[in-house]
């Protein structure tokens, strides 16, 4: 592995790690969804380098685009900030 | 107190599922032990010449399952419509979903000028299934994208529901009676009966680029129809909103 490697796979996992945070500490649900999509977004990438094409395909088409566009129909449907109990 | 026992719960799991990571060997070479599995479906993916060893193993030695996950995401997006059925508005030409503004110059043109290309991507992806990573599954999302760029961009666009039931219902009929025709031939469910062809030709593979072209027009047509219900409630809550207010 070489250095560049490593240097994806570090700021990948620290991107992942920040946007999962960020999904859960945001109130704005739309913001939210978009960080979602940036974890998929990251997945995909990290199994494209452990030489699985196909199921960073599937993951790219369906975790970034599907689950984006369904989750912000939903918002939209339904309130858009979540609030306290 | 609450807090805790989750925070338990969680570290219990976490401890049980990375003892079992720590557990599996990875990048230990299997192949040279052909009594495995993994073995015996890579020497018969050559047999079988088909380029792609994930297809090969998705559509025909597990081609079972892969009947299985079409008809679950065919049971989703049933569900989904029947759910949605009450609050959805049938929209047509003369009819149009009405939304707040129309759309931007910029968007419209784009709009058209991209929708075949998203549709020829989406073809090649699922035509090419054994020769190119991709697929079935992976066409057909695609596909699906590029009919939600129209649903979003034009107001008068509108799906007809009737011609994507059928495509759906044509497409996974297409699936099961190649099945059940292998067994008429006097071979398994779902196993090959055509000529393999070439390796890396167009025409290689017997049935696998038959099933995948199927599975591609089925998952297109189930995807529009989610999105074309999903976006279909809006139109009704903002006019229960303007009636409110």
């Amino acid at each position: 592995m070489n250095t560049l490697t490593v240097i994806m796979i570090v700021l990948g996992s620290i991107l992942m790690i920040l946007a999962a945070l960020f999904a859960i500490i945001k109130k704005d649900l739309l913001v939210a969804t978009i960080a979602t999509s940036v974890i998929s977004l990251v997945l995909s990438v990290f199994f494209f380098m452990l030489q699985a094409p196909d199921v960073a395909l599937t993951e790219a088409a369906i975790g970034v685009a599907l689950t984006t566009i369904i989750f912000v129909i939903a918002i939209k449907v339904t309130k858009r900030n979540e609030e306290n109990n | 107190m609450k807090k805790f026992i989750v925070l338990l719960l969680v570290a219990t799991l976490g401890y049980f599922m990375l003892d079992a990571f720590f557990a599996i060997d990875f990048g230990i070479n299997h192949i040279k032990d052909l009594g495995s599995v993994s073995a015996q479906y890579l020497v018969n993916t050559k047999v079988l010449k088909v380029a792609n060893a994930v297809t090969s193993i998705v559509v025909n030695f597990r081609g079972f399952d892969t009947l299985g996950e079409v008809t679950v995401l065919f049971l989703a997006s049933t569900g989904l419509g029947s759910v949605l059925f009450r609050k959805r508005k049938v929209h047509t030409k003369l009819n149009p979903r009405r939304t707040s503004t129309e759309s931007s110059k910029i968007l419209t043109t784009a709009g058209k000028i991209l929708f075949p290309m998203i549709l020829l991507l989406g073809a090649y992806v699922f035509i090419h299934g054994h020769l190119t990573p991709g697929g079935g599954f992976q066409g057909g999302v695609i596909i699906a994208t590029g009919f939600l760029l129209l649903l979003v961009t034009f107001r008068k666009f509108a799906v007809n529901h009737s011609t994507l039931t059928w495509t759906e219902a044509l497409a996974g009929a297409t699936f099961a009676g190649i099945g059940l025709f292998g067994l008429t031939v006097g071979k398994n469910f779902l196993e090959n009966f055509l000529p393999t062809g070439t390796l890396n030709n167009l025409w290689s593979g017997g049935i696998i680029g038959i099933i995948y072209v199927a599975v591609g027009f089925k998952v297109a047509a189930e995807l529009t129809g989610i999105l074309d219900t999903m976006l279909s409630i809006t139109v009704d809550v903002e006019d229960e909103e303007s009636t409110e207010n």
